[in-house]
């Protein structure tokens, strides 16, 4: 059987020449970058040579880089270091509905604990209205959190013009590019956002590292205190292979931008046509055209996209639906949901994403094998036979 | 499409040893193995301990049986039936206890969650077959065509007491790897396939009451309104005593009624209605007579008139001879040769022929 990974969006594999850039570090070169001997120096200018890597490929300072565990990690720092920095400020929050879980289950959180938190809506791309914004800023908004790309429609936000109305009223501005760093041109000057969110493992680097960019001048509080790491601002010895890694993989992002993008919109495409030309009542959920270009999520009427993963996974092909959790517990993807994705067909949806490493025969592969599940599903799901009868 | 020459089997595994030999038993037999582990509960809505690890559904046994497909190279999915669960059987039992029936919950979650739900998901992707570690065998009656269960080769671990529900189609789709085998056995095969769950100790109580502590489940769940107390007659309906919660009785207990009567009392009889229990000497709890309804015929067709066989009626009860006469579709009459002690309503009653399931159903009302 074969073994076909379309599940990009959920972990990457590990470049081989990341592999091999972070080999040294795990073993020979081991020392402590906050060492003042050879090994800890060593260490040192390779955590500092990463840094500058991850810089140049979102146009930042590398004083601007702040190496953490995860994206959630730097999520939950963005949010609660700039409120707790501008506790004078007020206590709103303003996010959108569709952000990751990482975002939104901080705000959850702290909105149980007295903050102020404003969901905003978005239309049936996913997309955020820069009006909805206006409206909702308030005197009291400290923070507005609004994710680049989404990870399960791949949606791509307008962040400038969104930044310019919180500019407008002097609220700082995140941004969660776990899933647009490395598929698109990622810019923070463009951009204009005083934080951005990156983690190291949707970007062919291992997993266990993130980072937080942090623009200069911006205020914020630790999360972790403890040792002079990371310029005082997140204490922890660093993880130095990681690290490594990371700007490796930051390094080939940058450097083989054009060519991934292109690859990535030849397989989706070909993918979408092919698997709308043969199974009927199929629908692609996200933008048409802003939309990171390996994502597809597709909804089938009449199947539940759980049955979906399974067939194919029996079949040696891995996606997901759009949160990935525990089979049967059937909770519609909250952004689907916030799309107006229609009940049935949000649960019906699979969520099928390109990488690197997948080629034109994965995509034959796929659309060869997908008509036949989808059949075999609809025909014998009771959950179908009640859609047909209603 | 592409043809997968192996059959595809399910095997519902609950990361004890007996549904992980099951599994490597198939594997070995040229099946294409899928693990499945059903999410059935979670400790913080059940109470009780959380430091078990036989039980089903904890952390550590859903990691069993993914090891184990790990280790044989088969797939393993972990399905959340938890509202299945609760809805099916969890309220089921608690609305039996309340309504002052015994239930037997296992045989429910077999019908409806085990074989009905699960297999509403697996067959649709190309199933032939779904497995479980039951000790209890199928056989295929050329002459009726009918699908038969019959007991365990090993008769001390015979299971075949809670499959009775199990419809003909059921049972056309299902596989008992173990029907033939010794419990010291599938220890044997545990070890040969170097399962590390081939020393776990079988799990005994109801999985969603861990520490098997009921009145602690019916103290906690629905916030208590599920028990009110009320009193204890003889069986002159004079007032002798308090109970807490007809839930926490089932008939033939004796719970330390026996104070202040000079010999041993025992629940003889609950009152629903009047959230009331009966108690009695032992001898009032021997019965001839009742009646079972929700009948299901496995190896047989509805018998024309009355037979003879064996009738069990409860897990731990050795089957004893009874005349059987069908009252209508669904429900029988059992009248054993001898009385028998404690025959309790909610429990199952499953008539067997020998070695053979003939069929079951659920005790209604026990005759005086």
């Amino acid at each position: 059987m074969p073994e076909i990974y379309l599940d990009y969006n959920a972990t990457a594999p590990i470049h081989p020449e990341v592999l091999e850039a972070m080999q040294p570090y795990l073993t020979e070169k081991f020392g402590n970058p906050s060492s003042l001997h050879s090994f800890g120096r060593e260490a040192k200018v390779a955590v500092e040579e990463a840094r500058e890597k991850v810089a140049k490929l979102i146009n930042a300072h590398p004083s601007e880089i702040y190496f953490t565990s995860c994206g959630s990690e730097s999520d939950n720092w963005a949010i609660k270091g700039i409120l707790w920095a501008n506790k004078n400020k007020g206590n709103h929050i303003i996010i959108s509905k569709i952000e990751h879980q990482a975002v939104l289950e901080t705000c959850k959180f702290l909105e149980e604990n007295g903050y102020s938190v404003t969901y905003l809506d978005v239309d049936k791309f996913g997309m955020v209205d820069p009006d909805n914004l206006r409206k909702s800023v308030r005197k009291d908004t400290v923070i507005v959190s609004i994710m680049h790309a989404n990870n399960e429609v791949g949606t791509i936000q307008p962040i400038e013009e969104l930044l310019k109305i919180a500019k407008e009223r002097n609220v700082v501005f995140h941004t969660d590019a776990v899933q647009s760093i490395g598929k698109i041109s990622v810019d923070v000057q463009k951009l204009g956002v005083d934080l951005l969110s990156i983690s190291g493992h949707k970007l062919y680097a291992p997993k266990g590292i993130g980072v937080l960019f942090i623009k200069r001048g911006t205020k914020i509080t630790s999360l972790l205190q403890g040792g002079n790491q990371e310029r005082s601002r997140r204490a922890g010895t660093e993880n130095v292979a990681s690290i490594v890694g990371l700007g490796k993989a930051c390094e080939i992002a940058a450097q083989d931008l054009d060519e991934y993008q292109d690859k990535m919109k030849r397989l989706s495409e070909s993918f979408l046509k092919k698997i709308l030309d043969t199974i009927p009542e199929v629908y692609l959920s996200g933008h048409p055209t802003l939309r990171v270009p390996n994502t597809v999520n597709l909804s089938f009427n009449g199947c539940d996209g759980e049955s979906i993963i399974l067939g194919l996974d029996l079949q040696g092909v891995a996606v997901s639906s759009g949160s990935a959790c525990s089979i049967g517990s059937l909770e519609p993807s909250h952004v689907l949901m916030a799309m107006g994705v229609p009940k049935h067909l949000t649960l019906g949806s699979v969520r099928f994403s390109f990488g690197r490493f997948n080629s034109m025969e994965d995509v034959e592969y796929v659309t060869e094998i997908l008509p036949g599940i989808v059949e075999k599903i609809r025909n014998l799901h009771p959950a179908f036979a009640a859609t047909k009868n209603n | 499409m592409l043809k997968n020459k192996k059959p595809l089997v399910f095997v519902a595994m609950s990361g004890g040893v007996d549904s992980s030999v099951a599994a490597c038993l198939l594997q070995e037999q040229g099946y294409e193995v899928v693990g499945v582990t059903l999410k059935l509960w979670e400790y913080d809505e059940v109470g009780g301990n959380i430091f078990r690890e036989s039980v089903c559904c904890s952390i550590e046994t859903i990691n069993d049986a993914r090891n184990v497909c790990n280790q044989i190279g088969a797939k393993h999915w972990v399905f959340d039936f938890k509202e299945e669960f609760k809805k099916n059987v969890i309220s089921n039992f608690v609305d039996e206890y309340k309504s002052g029936r015994t239930p037997f919950p296992c045989i429910i979650c077999n019908r409806k969650v085990k074989w009905e739900i699960l297999g509403e998901k697996v067959f649709p992707l190309g199933a032939e077959f779904l497995a479980t570690g039951h000790y209890a065998r199928i056989k295929f009656d050329e002459k009726t065509g009918r699908y038969q269960i019959l007991k365990a080769q090993d008769s001390s671990r015979d299971q075949s007491y809670v499959l009775w529900s199990l419809s003909q189609k059921d049972l056309s789709k299902t596989l008992f790897p173990l029907g033939d085998l010794t419990k010291t056995q599938v220890r044997e095969l545990a070890r040969k396939y170097n399962l590390k769950t081939a020393n776990k100790p079988d799990s005994q109580e109801l999985c969603f009451v861990p520490d098997n502590d009921y009145e602690r489940f019916f103290k906690e769940w629905e916030n208590g309104n599920s028990v009110k107390p009320g009193p204890i007659y003889n069986l002159k309906k004079e007032k002798v005593g308090e109970h807490q919660g007809i839930p926490f009785y089932t008939i033939g207990q004796r719970k330390g009624f026996g104070k202040g009567f000079g010999k041993p009392m025992y629940v003889a009889k609950i009152e629903p209605k009047e959230n009331t229990i009966y108690i009695a000497e032992d001898k009032e709890l021997w019965k001839k007579i009742f009646t079972v309804n929700q009948v299901n015929w496995v190896s047989i067709p509805k018998p024309e008139k009355s037979i003879k066989c064996q009738v069990k009626i409860r897990n731990q009860h050795q089957p004893a001879s009874a005349t059987l006469s069908v009252l209508d579709e669904n429900k029988v009459r059992i009248e054993f040769d001898k009385p028998e002690r404690a025959i309790t309503p909610g429990q199952s009653a499953v008539f067997y022929d020998g070695e053979i399931l003939l069929g079951g159903g659920i005790i209604v009302k026990v005759e005086e």
